[in-house]
């Protein structure tokens, strides 16, 4: 069964300082190989500076890489032509970890969703409302928070819209890029819930950037554990949570804060 | 034994632009040890900022004091001076602000940041300046102090500057060490290097610390007490082991099933959902009666619609402000 | 090193531009130095036409551009017309008295600019700074020219100061000590002027940036660690403010031969603005290109002077710098 998205080492330079020889080259990416089949959820976890944003915006199409493929349903993304490119674009959408950046913050909640079928330019303004109002009352915002704007909504709102407005072009793969690190505990459970059930409905399929390993334990069909610009382990789930291999995954692992047992709870819910 | 901080009754509020008060903080006690480490645990909008700020008067300047008090070593300071304030802040009480990015001066080097609050405090030659911050910042910086003294923030990484507002709220050896989110920013592994720098402050110079912050299991470990906010007020206060383990409060219970299970132990608990609190965080501008936290809750009655429960002991320094436990 | 290189070669291009186009502006104005004598009837047209030919008056353009600009290499800016001598001595003369009333003036107003614009800040809303920015708004509303004037009449009314001039006459045969008082008191009204005409802005400018540089987290958190109340303002606020500061000195230094222009002329301070003044009107080519060309080089060093100090003061441009 051919995976969803296989990446073939791929390797990110970036020049570090004017342009020099080979060797002062940075490596962001230094020979990435992962793949992920349909409907599952792939984690990857690395500390910051592991080269995970970069991993994400070369799936996504925002940046080229120096060198390696990336097949998307059997087509080598990397070395499509430009205008290919954009046919592919939305079968591939990224929600990033801090919505008040990545969401304009003087549009409303119904604009921002309507806008990827206004770039389409194949509905009305009526179907396009429709379709934007349809999305955003599957992620949970309600009628009457449509008309906000984006800057006067919660930090969970905001991030429900952003997932809203990636789902609108109907991708086939989600890249989480630390989508709910900034957001309180209680709201982290509530958009997780909801990604696992748009999972389920609409048969997606996520990357899951994050550097904390509590919650890709609990959203990852696979583990995937990166340390600088290489994935140093990877496999599924259960498997990595109880027999980490490598040095990197182990200090992860111990470094995730938790809670020391199930609470009892002596109040009758 | 006379607690280092005691505060009792403290209502804050924030006006907003057209001079209405909007409540922050509603009736927050609690005391505090020397020695002590108490976690303050709560989500945006329950206020800890506010409290951090609060007990140093530095407020932003549509922020109000409304009511109570707040004992430091016996003087409130509430009614201090400005004189004897300054030389609390920084003197006695150590402060570190959330997002040490924005903390720092941008075009100062750090070195002559931390000699500048040692400074402030304590009228010394400039060898002897440059000396007592050398040596704190080899404590903290065991490999590279030197290099790290002549570096402009700009130039650190996260946990690096962390650790130099660390630095600059311990140099004048205060009693009390407050720290707003102090690793919200960081990797878990640079995470749990401060946390195990705070404990390790409080064993060698006796530190009382106050930490602020959202995520509860990261101080299982540290905090001897944990305060858990919710709208501004206090809903439960106790030993960090008893209320993680058994959370009176129905918030502090939900708040803990929202954290994924640990997952060593988890049984097809993966990809399962996770028991959310219903509803959205309370808005505090809204008037309303009753508890707070009513509309969420599960175990609701019916007298918490109407009167806000007061806080009722429940153990050994165990509070919690809930009809279930009648006083 | 390579930022500076590159500045420094923009500049140098700028200046070759500004001259070429100095130059064409100045040579192709209807009329020329001779016109007038032409019809002076005690020269003779003879005379005249030697004159223009000795000036090279007849080449072509590009021609009499490319003497110029060998000679200026040589150090040589031309020669006036009107004064019958080479423009290099008449235009540092010129120059260092527009320097002296300048360079006075601009540190004056830079010196009480930052202490008053601070204490503004610090007082954002409340009535001493409500007052200032009132004072402040008045004084840029007034053109300079009445102020100039203004002042010029307090001088005759009173005759307290001088009403123009550099120097008094009997300059010559008086102490070193009297004639220090003399061309003091002869550039008070002036340097008022120029001081009452620039203080305005700049107290606005530093007003604003530390009023921004006050509501940073960073000074929070400077209070939170009881740093006292001075250096919050001086060390930590006005130095955060620094950078516009910084470009508005560079554009004060670059300003120093051309902002004065006005106050010489009402004042009578034999300046580098009056000598502009004559030499357009009487159409002396060397002169303005002379002029023009020197004050450009301040406005371009001032520049240049500005960017240095921003490299020097903000160490994240330096990072930035060396990243490219």
């Amino acid at each position: 069964m051919r995976p969803l998205l296989r990446v073939e080492n791929l390797v990110k330079h970036y020049a570090a300082g004017r342009p020099s020889p080979p060797k002062n080259k940075f490596a962001a990416l230094d020979g990435v190989s992962l793949s992920i089949r349909a409907r599952t959820t792939l984690a990857l976890v690395g500390e910051s500076g592991s080269g995970k944003s970069t991993l994400a915006r070369c799936i996504a199409c925002l940046e080229h890489p120096s060198s390696g493929s990336i097949w998307f349903e059997g087509v080598d993304v990397a070395g499509l032509h430009e205008n290919q490119q954009r046919l592919l674009r939305p079968q591939i959408q990224l929600v990033f970890q801090d919505p008040a950046s990545s969401l304009n913050p003087r549009w409303t909640a119904l604009e921002i969703v309507s806008e990827p079928f206004f770039v389409q330019g194949r509905f009305s303004k009526q179907e396009r409302s429709d379709k934007a109002c349809a999305w955003l009352d599957h992620v949970g915002i309600s009628r009457k928070m449509v008309s906000r704007r984006a800057d006067e909504l919660s930090g969970g709102q905001k991030q429900r819209l952003a997932i809203a407005r990636a789902l609108a072009l109907e991708p086939k793969l989600i890249v989480l890029d630390e989508a709910l690190s900034a957001l309180d505990y209680s709201v982290q459970a509530q958009i997780s819930n909801l990604l696992l059930e748009l999972q389920s409905s609409l048969g997606l399929t996520y990357l899951f950037i994050t550097h904390d390993f509590a919650m890709a334990a609990h959203l990852a069909d696979e583990i995937a554990v990166m340390d600088h610009g290489r994935i140093v382990e990877s496999g599924p789930a259960e498997r990595i949570l109880r027999s980490p291999g490598h040095h990197a995954t182990r200090s992860l692992l111990a470094a995730t804060p938790r809670v020391p047992e199930t609470p009892t709870i002596l109040v009758n819910f | 034994m006379t607690p280092l901080l005691e505060v009792q009754g403290l209502h804050v509020a924030y006006a907003d632009r057209m001079g209405e008060f909007c409540p922050a903080l509603a009736g927050v006690s609690f005391d505090l040890g020397s020695g002590e480490i108490l976690a303050i645990v709560g989500e945006s909008g329950s206020g800890k900022s506010t409290l951090a700020a609060a007990l140093l008067r530095l407020l932003p300047s549509n922020g109000k004091i409304q009511q109570g008090t707040v004992l430091f070593e016996g003087k409130n300071l509430l009614d201090a001076s400005p004189q004897d304030l300054r030389r609390i802040r920084g003197g006695r009480i150590g402060l570190i602000f959330q997002e040490p990015s924005s903390s720092l001066h941008p075009t100062m080097r750090v070195g002559q940041q931390v000699s500048d609050v040692l400074a402030a405090h304590e009228s010394l030659g400039r060898r002897t300046l440059s000396e007592r911050t050398n040596q704190l910042l080899a404590t903290l910086f065991p490999a590279d102090a030197a290099r790290i003294s002549v570096s402009y923030p700009h130039e650190l990484s996260g946990g690096q500057r962390q650790r130099v507002l660390i630095a600059q709220a311990i140099t004048c050896g205060p009693s009390l060490l407050i720290a707003d989110e102090p690793t919200a920013s960081l990797d878990p592994t640079t995470q749990q290097e401060i946390l195990q720098l705070f404990e390790t402050l409080r064993q060698n110079l006796g530190l009382a610390i106050i930490l602020i912050t959202h995520n509860p299991a990261l101080l299982a470990s540290l905090a001897d007490r944990l305060l858990v906010l919710y709208a501004g007020r206090v809903a439960e206060i106790g030993p960090t082991a008893q209320v993680l383990a058994a959370p009176k409060h129905p918030y502090t219970a939900a708040l803990l099933r929202c954290l994924p299970s640990d997952f060593a132990k988890s049984q097809g608990t993966r990809k399962a959902k996770l028991q959310v609190i219903p509803g959205d965080a309370p808005d505090l501008s809204l008037h309303a009666q009753g508890c707070r936290f009513e509309p969420r809750c599960t175990v609701r009655m019916e007298m918490c619609k109407s009167d806000e429960p007061d806080a009722v002991a429940v153990g050994e320094r165990h509070e919690v402000s809930c009809f279930k436990f009648p006083g | 090193m390579r930022y500076f290189l590159r500045r420094a070669l923009h500049a140098v291009f700028l200046l070759f531009g500004v001259s070429l186009l100095t130059f064409l502006f100045s040579a192709l104005t209807p009329g020329n130095y001779f016109d007038e004598m032409r019809l002076n009837p005690q020269i003779s047209q003879a005379t005249v036409a030697a004159l223009r030919a000795q000036y090279q008056l007849d080449r072509p353009l590009p021609v009499r551009y490319l003497h110029w600009l060998n000679a200026v290499a040589h150090g040589e800016l031309g020669f006036s017309f009107a004064y019958n001598s080479p423009v290099g001595p008449i235009l540092w003369v010129r120059a260092r008295n527009t320097l002296l009333l300048t360079i006075t003036a601009m540190l004056l107003a830079w010196l009480l600019a930052l202490p008053l614009g601070v204490w503004s800040a610090s007082r954002l809303g409340r009535a001493p700074d409500r007052i200032l920015s009132g004072t402040t708004a008045t004084l840029l509303v007034i053109p300079e020219l009445v102020l100039a004037l203004g002042l010029l009449i307090l001088a005759v009314r009173t005759h307290w100061f001088p009403t123009g001039g550099l120097v008094s006459v009997g300059f010559e045969s008086v102490s070193p000590l009297q004639k220090l008082q003399d061309l003091a008191s002869h550039m008070v009204l002036p340097v008022t002027a120029l001081v009452l005409g620039t203080l305005p802005m700049l107290v606005r400018h530093v007003r604003a940036s530390v009023a921004e540089a006050l509501q940073a987290p960073f000074l929070r958190a400077a209070v939170g660690h009881g740093i006292p109340r001075r250096k919050l303002l001086y060390g930590y606020a006005l130095r955060a403010a620094a950078n516009p500061l910084i470009s508005l000195f560079g554009f004060s230094v670059g300003t120093l031969l051309s902002g004065s222009l006005l106050v010489e002329v009402v004042m009578s301070w034999p300046g580098v603005g009056p000598l502009l003044v004559e030499a357009i009107l009487a159409r002396d080519l060397f002169v303005v290109i002379g002029g023009v060309l020197l004050s450009m080089i301040f406005l371009v060093g001032g520049n240049l002077l500005a960017d240095a100090l921003l490299y020097w003061a903000d160490p994240r441009i330096r990072t930035a710098a060396s990243a490219k």
